[in-house]
């Protein structure tokens, strides 16, 4: 949902004035973001035409899209490696290394198993282990990204986040299940 | 059109025009209207110097009404025509009413939002809170002495987009111009922060009296930006009173009681629920139309103990907001207090413990949302208003479509900040096919059964092709009133599909219509002479602003588009002496169209010294 003008011209990371790469400070981000906002957000219009309230409307929208993109990790990567001309292929692609498949399995079952045994602490446990994996592996998606440009072992990693994302919505859903 | 406003944002068209706005707070037990008076926050009183107006609403055989204090009162004579918290069936059906055996109403049974039978005729509950708004609305204009530019009409944060539309409608049809749907929570704690200068992560726990919210806020340097938002649209004040009500006929032994009797309890559940914030015990007494004797005493002991439930009931919501906004309770640096119902002890307990703190009940929780509508109503009408701050908000519930096999997939997640857009492409599964239908929901559960239907739009006109070789590009907008439309596109072609909506409980523009001619509320004379006036209004307003823009930004425009801006002007003008409002309309519809290229130039200019003062600050800080 790009809106026309010079905008849909530039990238995400144009927008917000950033070097196109995967470490970025996110607390700058935030900021501009929130600056930004108080300049183009359809209420600083809303007493306009309705032209105009449309136009801030996808100016708003975009910018919005643009800091969501940007401010999460996997996405941000997604990002990159299209800007790239690199397709992720996660939904088509599935083929994963075995020892990370046995760990996924292995994590599954243990969130199964914390929320029939509605033991909240197990999960909590669980819910710390798995931040620190992904941190891990957004650590190495930085080098691969932005140190060695090596877009393959980048890709392959962020198959490896949509994985370990997926899991953390399990591990939501099995606190929701405890505590209802 | 035209934009004198860009160059300094927030800065009025007309300095010395005050332009009347209101908030209103439309709540499920009360409703307020509130404006800006010299720069401050305030509620407008009724005549009698009530603020709150009991949302309450009577229906007599000759189809008039009778909303607030009067209808609360004779509640009890007449419970099958007096309807009280309507708000609980707004974009509803009936299968989503769980007590419907315990209401004293006739509800018809229909497909969609449910209706009510009166006295006066069938009711739909649209049709019930705009008699709830048009009081407020006469109410301020009589204060303000003048007629309202618009209002600012505040939802639950947990509203669903049916529920939110409808609310939309029943402004409509009291005759009130929407400027914003806000967020209840959020409405709090702008009022709250303005008023506090406050910064930093907040929490704001507004239980009414027929709905839950909890907003997550991070505050800072005049942003109210939404991080999570949950809750419980069918929770508040009126379970309390329906526990106490319980209580009482299992003290009496009783069952089956007329509908007077059930009005008649509950009446004496909520006083003695309000008692019961400032003393230990209360008693309670009634006598039912049986002759029989009603007198008990109820401890706050015993309250605590049959409401436990309730309270504990809102923690998963707290705990689901927590959980998406990425946060721990060690994260909040204030808990705000919303809602009538939050003046309960056990409820300030229970949230102070969960939250490790003292809540902030400095503002009066029954005002603090209508004092939040007023001033961003005042801001949207383009009054300045000196400080310049912006509220960020999010979409509570995620927005998906049905797929195979009756499952949702979601579209856009929820706390999803908007405005917001995502679009999706679809193919067609059969050679030759020529139309497609889509069923939008909205909910976070993976069965279509399980969530909420909003709409079914039916796309017809695509270029027959052989199977899967159309690409129909279907696009979801959320406005910043939270409200979702859909547009499609056969992306091969490019030809724009027809799309019918069939929406699953709002009601269609044929029949808002119908409902604004039956209300009566305007006769046909008056109707025209206000349309007449609003047009010329409008007319004048569009003229100087394009006059204005012109001044400005001539540079921006060739001849072509300066000749045909100029013809429409003068067109314009023309109608300006004829009494025609449908002529001024159209003049005006076309004066904006030749002026679409000047507004989006102008547009992309502010954006561009958006940014470009972007880079200005980042020089500063370095």
């Amino acid at each position: 949902m790009q809106p026309s003008g010079f905008d849909s011209r530039q990238n995400y990371f144009q927008l917000f004035g950033l070097a196109q790469s995967y470490r970025i400070d996110i607390a700058r981000l935030e900021q501009d973001y929130r600056m930004l906002q108080t300049r183009i957000h359809p209420d600083k219009f809303a007493h306009l035409s309705d032209t105009e309230q449309r136009i801030a409307m996808q100016h708003a929208t975009w910018v919005n899209e643009a800091y969501q993109t940007l401010h999460d990790p996997l996405r941000r990567a997604r990002y990159l490696l299209t800007l790239h001309g690199v397709d992720t292929q996660e939904e088509t692609n599935t083929a994963m290394p075995l020892d990370f498949l046995t760990a996924q399995m292995e994590w599954r079952e243990a969130v199964v198993e914390a929320q029939q045994g509605r033991d909240i602490v197990a999960l909590e446990k669980l819910e710390a282990r798995m931040r620190h994996a992904t941190r891990e592996f957004e650590a190495d998606l930085a080098i691969k990204l932005d140190t060695e440009k090596n877009f393959d072992a980048a890709t392959a990693l962020v198959r490896k986040l949509r994985f370990m994302e997926k899991l953390a919505e399990e591990i939501h859903s099995a606190y929701d299940a405890i505590e209802s | 059109m035209a934009l004198i406003q860009i160059s300094e944002p927030g800065m009025s068209t007309a300095p010395h025009q005050h332009r009347l706005a209101v908030g209103i707070d439309l709540g499920t037990t009360n409703s307020l209207v509130a404006t800006i008076r010299n720069g401050i926050s305030v509620v407008l009183n009724d005549e009698n110097g009530r603020a709150i107006l009991p949302s309450v609403v009577r229906y007599n055989a000759d189809g008039s009404t009778v909303v607030g204090e009067l209808a609360q009162a004779t509640q009890s004579h007449d419970p099958v025509n007096t309807i009280i918290s309507v708000k609980r069936f707004m974009g509803r059906g009936i299968k989503d009413i769980g007590e419907i055996s315990r209401l004293p109403y006739r509800f018809v049974d229909t497909d969609g939002m449910v209706q009510l039978r009166t006295v006066a005729g069938i009711k739909s509950p649209v049709e019930v809170s705009a008699e709830i708004l048009s009081v407020l609305r006469v109410r301020a204009e009589a204060t303000l002495g003048g007629e309202l530019v618009g209002a600012v009409i505040t939802v639950p944060a947990y509203f669903d987009d049916a529920q939110r539309q409808a609310t939309k409608d029943a402004a409509r049809l009291a005759g009130l111009s929407v400027l914003r749907l806000l967020n209840e929570p959020t409405a709090a704690a702008l009022a709250y922060g303005l008023d506090n200068a406050a910064q930093g992560v907040y929490a704001v726990y507004d239980l009414g009296g027929g709905t839950f919210d909890i907003s997550i806020l991070r505050l800072s340097r005049g942003v109210f930006e939404v991080l999570s938002t949950n809750g419980d649209s069918a929770l508040g004040g009126d379970d309390f009173d329906q526990r106490i009500h319980c209580w009482l006929l299992e003290k009496n032994n009783l069952s089956a009681l007329a509908p007077q009797d059930t009005r008649l309890l509950l009446t004496q559940a909520r006083a003695a629920k309000e008692q019961l914030t400032e003393h230990s015990e209360t008693r309670i007494t009634a006598v039912l139309s049986s002759g029989e004797v009603i007198d008990n005493v109820l401890t706050q002991t015993e309250f605590q103990h049959m409401s436990q439930n309730l309270v504990q009931r809102t923690l998963q919501p707290l705990r689901r907001a927590l959980r998406d906004a990425g946060l721990g309770i060690t994260d909040i640096n204030g808990v705000v207090m919303v809602g009538g119902a939050t003046r309960m002890p056990q409820v300030q307990h229970m949230v102070g413990e969960f939250f490790g703190q003292t809540p902030l009940t400095n503002l009066d929780p029954d005002k603090v949302v209508a004092l939040g509508a007023a001033i961003q109503a005042n801001l949207l009408a383009g009054n300045r208003s000196g400080d310049d701050w912006l509220l960020l908000d999010v979409i509570p519930l995620s927005l998906g479509i049905e797929t195979m096999g009756g499952l949702a997939e979601k579209i856009i997640p929820r706390n999803s900040t908007i405005p917001t857009a995502r679009a999706q492409e679809f193919t067609t599964y059969k050679d030759g096919q020529t139309a497609m239908s889509i069923h939008v929901v909205q909910g976070e559960r993976e069965l279509v059964s399980d969530c909420r239907s909003l709409a079914n739009f039916e796309l017809r006109g695509i270029p027959p092709m052989v199977a899967g070789a159309a690409r129909i590009r279907v696009a979801f907008q959320v406005d910043a009133d939270g409200l979702l439309s859909v547009t499609a596109r056969e992306t091969g072609s490019g030809i724009q599909a027809a799309i019918e909506v069939k929406p699953s409980y709002g009601l269609t523009d044929k029949e808002i219509a119908r409902m604004l001619q039956e209300s009566g509320q305007y006769a046909q004379d008056d109707m025209q002479a206000r349309a007449l006036r609003e047009q010329q209004t409008e007319a004048a307003q569009l003229l100087e602003m394009v006059q204005r823009a012109l001044e400005q930004d001539r540079e921006l425009l060739n001849e072509g588009e300066f000749a045909r801006i100029q013809t429409q002007m003068i067109a314009l003008r023309e109608t300006l002496q004829l009494t025609d409002h449908l002529a001024i309309k159209r003049a005006i519809v076309a004066l904006n169209e030749a002026t679409v290229g000047l507004a989006q130039a102008r547009m992309d200019k502010s954006l561009m010294r958006a940014l470009a003062g972007k880079k200005i600050s980042e020089l500063e800080v370095k």
